[in-house]
């Protein structure tokens, strides 16, 4: 049994009455279309009783339940939501979800990334449940009378049986609004879950398959004016001058004006990457109007030098980002690579004498693995809605992290925090560019500029050629062999621009006593920031096809190779700071043999492995393809899953189907490269998204059953993908890929097609 | 500028606009039908996928004073209730991850299936190709479009 302490989360107990006065609190409800459907069991109540900050109950028994993060596709409004709903030990079918506005008073951690949504809110959110259910059945207690101690709940009803007397919990939601909260509440056992593990369909289901207006870029107010903006067009340019007479004239258009999202003196935080602090807004009636206005524009740009700023680092310790002078080519990015790869980096883990295991090796194998940068390509594109006047704003728009721009808002705007209130969007994707939310700072200063709400749009040419990019790594392995073929000694070198991909104290490390990582990094002025699995997403698929190229050379199996060294990390371990569980890490392997009948592909099928390791969970991956007309298909993918309990198991089969898609499509197709700062691809004609004919045929998504608190899932089963397709590339073509993207090399292999 | 008239979901409409619009802005910011999409403005990714006489269309990609004579119909109007049955599938496999891209997704089934009642996997891998789905719900729309064309 689980009590927990219930001031651990005090914040999310303060009663919105309690703050009405000084918070904004506008609802924005409406915008989802929240009304009832008609399979709905219960209609709105007509008053609503608040039990905490995320949980109130009306006196016809409905529950509306906040989700608290912003929901960008994971799923997180339909299952917080369910982690509430199952310690509240409610009906889910009498369940309501609004998604909470940013209000930091009330919340913890509105932050949607890192896959760490439900991990963080796990407990949060199971305490917030449990404190209701229990001063509910206070309530009772106190009405009829009785212990506490001698009253069950279920499904929404109040039960205590020797008196048999029962209630709804909408007829004890008034008074259990007034009582004190409980010091401590005890959490039920994991066998008790009726809602958490049973799959529940998406809660915004029916508003987005009837188009109902769910984003921000949908939301529109009377008055409200259309703003285009238009941004250097290289890295390393800045805006010089604008002639504003070039469009002022043109039809619909009402102001053209520069903005900046940063004033001299703010300090940065890790997240302000705002790729052009410096645009040109256009604005007008319409959207099409200021689009032509756009190209219209007469503009000059120069080259920026060099220039510094004061910052907060990600660890919270106050230090100057710099930003170099320069125009970049990818080709001289790749020479830099290839100079910084070959001279010694940083050591970052060193266990045992590698170097000397490496002289006395009979063989050394050594291989190096690259990739581009990547666009993040939502399909939405950034965009906001502000509406500031009057010492006032409103701003509703896509984000990641709309604590991490509160500051930035708040001195663009020269208008303190508590008169700003951040509303969140559902977000038409994210994959970690939304947590760089300075979209929201350009349309607020739009808005105060002009003294009327309105709504920016970033066209797709925008936001592909001014991104907050994937990095470009590369990475090279070296193993050293005794002349019987074992393993002496492993050696990973890692960077990038402008970041080493390297996490130095996972697998392999731990399982090798000789093992040596170093890494390094070269600066850039193109802006870079989380993507989908940040850094994993490509140390993986090195170091996964490079282990599947050694077992090869050791004569091994490419799974047995990978467990025997996992078992060595589990009964002894080298060093003592590995930030993985072997036992777990080999039970996902295991789990993706069976599941695939490893040793027995089905005819024509060539088969790659891969696992990987990040945001606490464990992945492993089969992918099965097929040379169809010399056209490599993926026909099927299993991935064994370990991320502690499911809590949606439908949606997380979904989450996992289209990492795993999304890491073909990257793996086949992905890239961003620059001429003179300029990127080369500027919409999906040029930059190839992975489509319905490439994807797998199947996916089948096996979770590992366990009763270990909930792990990441958003992103683990993105990385290992990558060499899963590269391994089973190379068994289908006898040829191993090192440089992604795979396509045009799969062409040039003569005969293939994609 | 010039005055159009409209008809969208079987309602009539005037709009003043500049003739060259795309059909994709009118809707959103005259009409304020906003479920269907802009993702690209080129024709690429199919977010913005209308009918136009019963075919599916890129929106962004026609501008309006093409389509005067036509009857177009948009997201909002395949059904009263969400029950089409493309769209009833589409909850049966609970499709949509960030849910941007599936009313033009949903567009193009409800094409493709007025005008093949029975498409083979192939026929539907080729119908939907045209339409990016950036969360990679490529399978679940494949299958919806199954279970949707069982259930016409
Ligand atoms: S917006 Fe029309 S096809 Fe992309
Ligand atoms: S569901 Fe997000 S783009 Fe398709």
């Amino acid at each position: 049994m689980t009590i927990v302490k219930t001031n651990m989360d005090r914040r999310s107990f303060l009663k919105a009455s309690a703050l009405a006065g000084g918070g904004l609190m506008l609802s924005f409800s409406w915008l989802a279309g929240c009304k009832p459907t008609p399979e709905q069991a219960l209609t709105m109540p007509k008053e609503w009783f608040e039990l905490n900050s995320y949980i109130k109950i009306g006196e016809n028994g409905a529950v509306t339940l906040f989700s608290p993060n912003p929901e960008f596709g994971s799923n997180v409004k339909t299952s917080m939501p369910m982690i509430l709903a199952d310690e509240l030990d409610t009906d889910w079918k009498n369940v309501f979800v609004e998604q909470a506005d940013f209000y930091p008073e009330r919340y913890d951690r509105q932050f949607t990334g890192g896959s760490q949504g439900i991990r963080q809110g796990w407990t949060p959110l199971r305490t917030a449940g449990a404190t209701a259910r229990m001063m509910l059945v206070n309530a009772a207690a106190q009405t009829w009378k009785v212990p506490a101690g001698e009253i069950t709940t279920e499904a929404g009803t109040i039960h205590h049986k020797s008196s048999n007397k029962k209630a709804g919990y909408g007829e004890m939601a008034s008074l259990a609004a007034t009582l004190p909260v409980p010091e401590e509440v005890k959490l039920k056992e994991i066998k008790d879950f009726k809602i958490i593990g049973n799959s529940k369909k998406n809660v915004d289901g029916l508003n987005i398959v009837t188009g109902k207006p769910l984003f921000a870029i949908d939301h529109k107010v009377d008055g409200m004016l259309y703003s285009a903006i238009v941004h250097p067009p290289a890295f390393g340019m800045k805006l010089k001058s604008f002639d504003a007479s070039s469009v002022k004239s043109m039809p619909g258009i009402k102001d053209v004006f520069s903005i900046n999202v940063f004033t001299e003196e703010y300090e940065r935080n890790f997240f302000d990457v705002a790729t052009f602090p410096e645009i040109v807004a256009i604005v007008g009636n319409s959207t099409w109007e200021v689009l032509q206005a756009k190209k219209a524009l007469k503009v000059e740009w120069e080259n920026a030098p060099q220039s510094s700023f004061a910052m907060t680092d990600f660890g919270g310790n106050k230090s100057t980002g710099s930003i170099p002078a320069g125009l970049e080519n990818s080709a001289d990015h790749k020479a830099k690579m290839a100079e910084y790869s070959a001279k010694p980096g940083n050591i970052l883990r060193r266990d045992g004498d590698p170097e000397a295991q490496f002289k006395k090796a009979a063989k050394v194998i050594e291989r190096t693995y690259s990739a581009p940068f990547l666009a993040h390509n939502t399909m939405e594109p950034m965009n906001c809605f502000a509406d500031v006047k009057g010492g006032k704003a409103v701003v509703y728009g896509p984000t990641q992290a709309p604590e991490l721009i509160m500051s930035t808002l708040a001195q663009a705007l020269g208008i303190p925090k508590e008169n700003i209130q951040i509303n969140l969007a559902r977000m038409g994707g994210g994959f970690g560019r939304r947590a760089y939310s300075h979209h929201l700072v350009e349309a607020a200063l739009i808005s105060q500029k002009i003294n009327a709400p309105v709504k920016m749009v970033y066209t797709r040419e925008d936001d592909m050629t001014s991104g907050v990019y994937r990095p470009t790594y590369t990475a090279t392995y070296r193993a050293a062999l005794d002349e019987n073929k074992n393993l002496l000694a492993f050696h990973v070198k890692a960077g990038g621009i402008p970041e080493t991909p390297i996490a130095p104290n996972r697998f392999p490390a731990g399982a090798i006593d000789n093992y040596l990582a170093e890494g390094w990094q070269i600066e850039s002025n193109i802006t870079i920031g989380a993507f989908r699995a940040p850094r994993s997403n490509f140390i993986a698929s090195a170091e996964q096809s490079f282990l599947d190229e050694l077992a090869e050379e050791m004569g091994k199996d490419p799974i047995a190779f990978r467990l025997e060294l996992l078992k060595r990390a589990e009964t002894n371990p080298v060093g003592e700071t590995n930030d993985y569980d072997a036992k777990r890490y080999a039970g996902v392997l295991e789990l993706v043999r069976d599941k695939s009948n490893w040793n027995t592909p089905p005819a024509g099928i060539h088969r790659g492995v891969s696992a990987y390791f990040c945001h606490n969970s464990y992945v492993a991956e089969v992918l099965d393809l097929e040379m169809k007309d010399n056209q490599p298909t993926v026909q099927k993918v299993y991935a064994a899953v370990d991320c502690g309990i499911v809590i949606n198991p439908d949606a997380a089969a979904n989450m996992g189907e289209g990492a795993i898609v999304d890491g073909i499509g990257n793996a086949f197709f992905g890239e961003l490269t620059f001429t003179n700062g300029v990127p080369d691809k500027t919409n999906f004609d040029k930059y190839r998204m992975i489509r319905q004919k490439e994807a797998p045929r199947s996916i089948e998504v096996h979770f590992v059953k366990n009763d270990v608190d909930p792990t990441g899932l958003g992103e683990p089963l993105f990385p290992p993908v990558f060499a899963a397709l590269a391994n089973s590339l190379y068994k289908a073509t006898g040829k191993r890929l090192y440089d992604q993207p795979f396509q045009p090399q799969l062409i040039e292999m003569g005969n293939l097609k994609m | 500028m010039a005055t159009l008239n409209l008809k969208v979901n079987k309602k009539s409409y005037t709009v003043d606009v500049d003739p060259n619009t795309p059909v994709l802005w009118v809707l959103r910011d005259h009409l304020n039908l906003v479920g269907t999409k802009f993702g690209c403005g080129i024709a690429q990714c199919g977010a913005c996928t209308i009918h136009m006489d019963g075919a599916a269309i890129r929106s962004c990609s026609l501008p309006v004073s093409a389509v005067a004579n036509s009857e177009l119909t948009t997201i909002e109007g395949i059904s009263e209730n969400g029950d089409h049955p493309v769209q009833k599938a589409w909850l049966e496999h609970d499709v949509p991850q960030c849910g941007y891209c599936q009313a033009g997704q949903i567009m193009t089934a409800v094409a493709l299936l007025n005008e093949n009642p029975l498409p083979s996997d192939q026929e539907i891998e080729n119908a939907m190709n045209g339409n990016i789905c950036r969360c990679g719900t490529y399978l679940r729309i494949k299958a919806a479009v199954k279970t949707a064309s069982q259930s016409l």
